[in-house]
């Protein structure tokens, strides 16, 4: 039996190759992430059997170098884990395959991981998470508002219904001529402009937690098409400054919601979204103004983006709660979080 | 040498154990549709009954393509995965070349084992027996089945093509030319005891990392960017950050 609680972890849902060693679920000792963002901008976006190609080819580079970073060797650790879903399925079946064969290889016990919790436990390395709590995830592909009464029960409480927060990034991007992924060069642009469209803020007025970009896509396009057709040239500083702050209003907004329905102790924002300074200044501002006695954990910066140190800090938790995964472990692209019947 | 040997380019997914030549272990699923599922616990279940632990596994030899995009990626993924973690020899043999074994050595014929690539391709390549050894007299590729019947007919001896004629590419096909037979459809699936034996004797691949399966074909997202960037030859689109 390990004496150190060392978990080796896999991730590799969409476009990054990442192997982490975590101890005791709180403390990185090594966390390897191989990027293709490089690779998919020549497409615009992830091309997913390239993706699943370029899993295979830094797999065994990823964990060779986490153990070696981390200093530590199989017979040290405690657990294999792996994200399993959601996410891109063969990019996900690289992890999950190699997750299997080091548990089976080195008889180690096997921790399934979803991997929106991942992005959650982002937040640990920051602080203890108190319950019940809240957290607002927002990536390329989710967004989501998620109640956790209590530890390892997550229920998600509002979503979206069409595009993901990151999605619409990379839409009004690719307008703008801003490469994949396109979400920091508009936050980086929305701070040097003014909200003068004033596009629509979705649902903002419907009694639900539900999230829509779908709409804000659409007007910010038209807007910039109507104005080609013109010959005019619209401010791209101003244009992205008023399409964040419809993103912001609407986040900002649905969060406060939630916080009102759902008493908490702590709101945790996390995802690859959260990375963007004109969401995490608002809501900064918004907490302390409204919910002062709710802690906010913010995840680090540069552990927004997918990684597995993450995945091992969740697996942590998974691992005390008794989460197996047998040899027959798959993917599930499509794996979600309960949702609240009540709402 | 134990040998554990994994096979999971196509419909069948098939794993072997052999130790100095001799068969001990070997298990075929041809109605599963996910390999994913099955394969690691075959391995395990077939580890078990022969009273191996993962550790006494010398060498693992895999068929590492071309066949479907995922299933080669299951089989190259455990496979460099194993090897890189219990530090053992990795052999990858041409998943055409594991089929083509099915034909006795000795036999004059030039073996064409071939997979449906969909779309009325088939990946083959075309091997023949001599002193012995199985020799690739055409190295396997991504063509039309039309293609490669034409060519196969300008070849001057028989051939025995081996291979599950689908109903797609049935329909392509109107007479085999005369030099060419189709062998009964039991040849066409692989035998992972060959599998074993043909990567037990080659040398082991001189590193891992590097290690990934044959696909005969780029994706159709590169093929369409290196038509519209001519000349661009980056190598490495992945980088640590
Ligand atoms: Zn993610």
């Amino acid at each position: 039996m390990a004496e150190r609680k060392l978990i080796l972890a896999f991730e590799t849902s969409c476009d990054e190759t990442s192997v982490a060693v975590v101890e005791d679920g709180t403390k990185i000792l090594s966390n390897i992430v191989a990027t293709q963002i490089d690779s998919h901008q020549r497409f615009g976006g992830v091309v997913p059997e390239v993706a699943s190609r370029h899993h295979i080819e830094w797999i065994t580079r990823c964990i060779d170098q986490a153990l070696a970073e981390a200093g530590v060797d199989y017979s040290d650790l405690m657990a294999v884990a792996v994200t399993y879903g959601p996410g891109l399925v063969g990019s996900l079946l690289v992890g999950v395959t190699a997750a299997k064969v080091v548990a089976w290889a080195h008889q180690l016990p096997l921790v399934p991981v979803n991997h929106m919790a991942g992005h959650l436990y982002a937040a640990r390395f920051v602080g203890e998470f108190k319950y019940p709590q809240m957290a607002l995830l927002v990536s390329g592909g989710h967004t989501e508002l998620v109640y956790m009464p209590r530890e390892h029960e997550y229920e998600i409480i509002g979503e979206t219904r069409d595009d993901a927060a990151g999605e619409a990034y990379d839409k009004i991007g690719r307008v703008l001529g801003v490469n994949y992924p396109a979400g920091k060069t508009i936050d980086e642009w929305a701070a040097q402009g003014q909200d003068t469209f004033h596009f629509p803020r979705a649902m903002e007025k419907e009694d639900n937690l539900d999230f829509s970009f779908s709409g804000l896509k659409s007007a910010f396009i038209n807007t910039v098409h109507n104005a080609d057709q013109r010959g005019e040239e619209l401010n791209k500083f101003d244009l992205a400054a008023s399409f964040q702050q419809s993103v912001v209003d609407v986040l900002a907004e649905k969060t406060l919601r939630a916080l009102d329905q759902y008493p908490v102790k702590q709101l945790i924002l996390a995802g690859g979204v959260a990375a963007n300074h004109g969401l995490r200044t608002r809501l900064d501002r918004e907490m302390a103004k409204h919910y002062p006695d709710v802690l906010m954990l913010q995840a680090p910066l540069k552990l927004c983006g997918d990684n597995a140190a993450m995945i091992g800090a969740a697996a942590a938790v998974n691992y005390q709660h008794g989460d197996r995964a047998a040899l027959d472990l798959n993917a599930v692209p499509g794996l979600m979080f309960d949702r609240m019947k009540s709402m | 040498m134990k040998v554990l040997a994994i096979d999971t380019s196509n419909h069948p997914m098939s794993v072997a154990l052999v130790e100095d030549d001799q068969l001990l272990a070997t298990t075929t699923l041809n109605m599963v549709r996910n390999h994913s599922i099955y394969l690691m616990p075959t391995i395990d279940q077939l580890v078990q009954l022969v009273q191996w632990t993962p550790a006494d596994i010398d060498r693992v030899v895999v068929a590492q393509g071309p066949g479907s995009y995922t299933g080669i990626r299951i089989a190259a993924t455990t496979a460099k995965t194993l090897a890189d973690t219990l530090k053992i020899d990795l052999v990858g043999v041409s998943s055409l070349e594991v089929v083509a074994r099915n034909v006795l050595p000795g036999s004059e014929q030039v073996i064409v084992p071939f997979f449906d690539a969909r779309r009325g391709n088939v990946f083959a390549g075309a091997y023949q027996w001599q002193e012995g050894q199985l020799v690739s007299l055409i190295a396997d590729q991504h063509l039309a089945m039309t293609t490669l019947l034409d060519q196969l007919a300008r070849v001057d001896r028989p051939v025995i093509l081996l291979g599950h004629m689908t109903k797609r590419l049935n329909d392509q096909v109107n007479a085999l030319p005369a030099n060419v037979t189709l062998a009964p459809r039991a040849y066409g699936i692989p035998s992972t005891y060959q599998l074993a034996l043909a990567g037990e004797s080659r040398p082991a691949a001189q590193a891992i990392d590097p290690f990934v399966p044959h696909y005969l074909r780029i994706t159709e997202a590169e093929a369409n960017w290196q038509k519209l960037h001519p000349g661009e030859n980056k190598q490495n689109y992945v980088r640590e950050v």
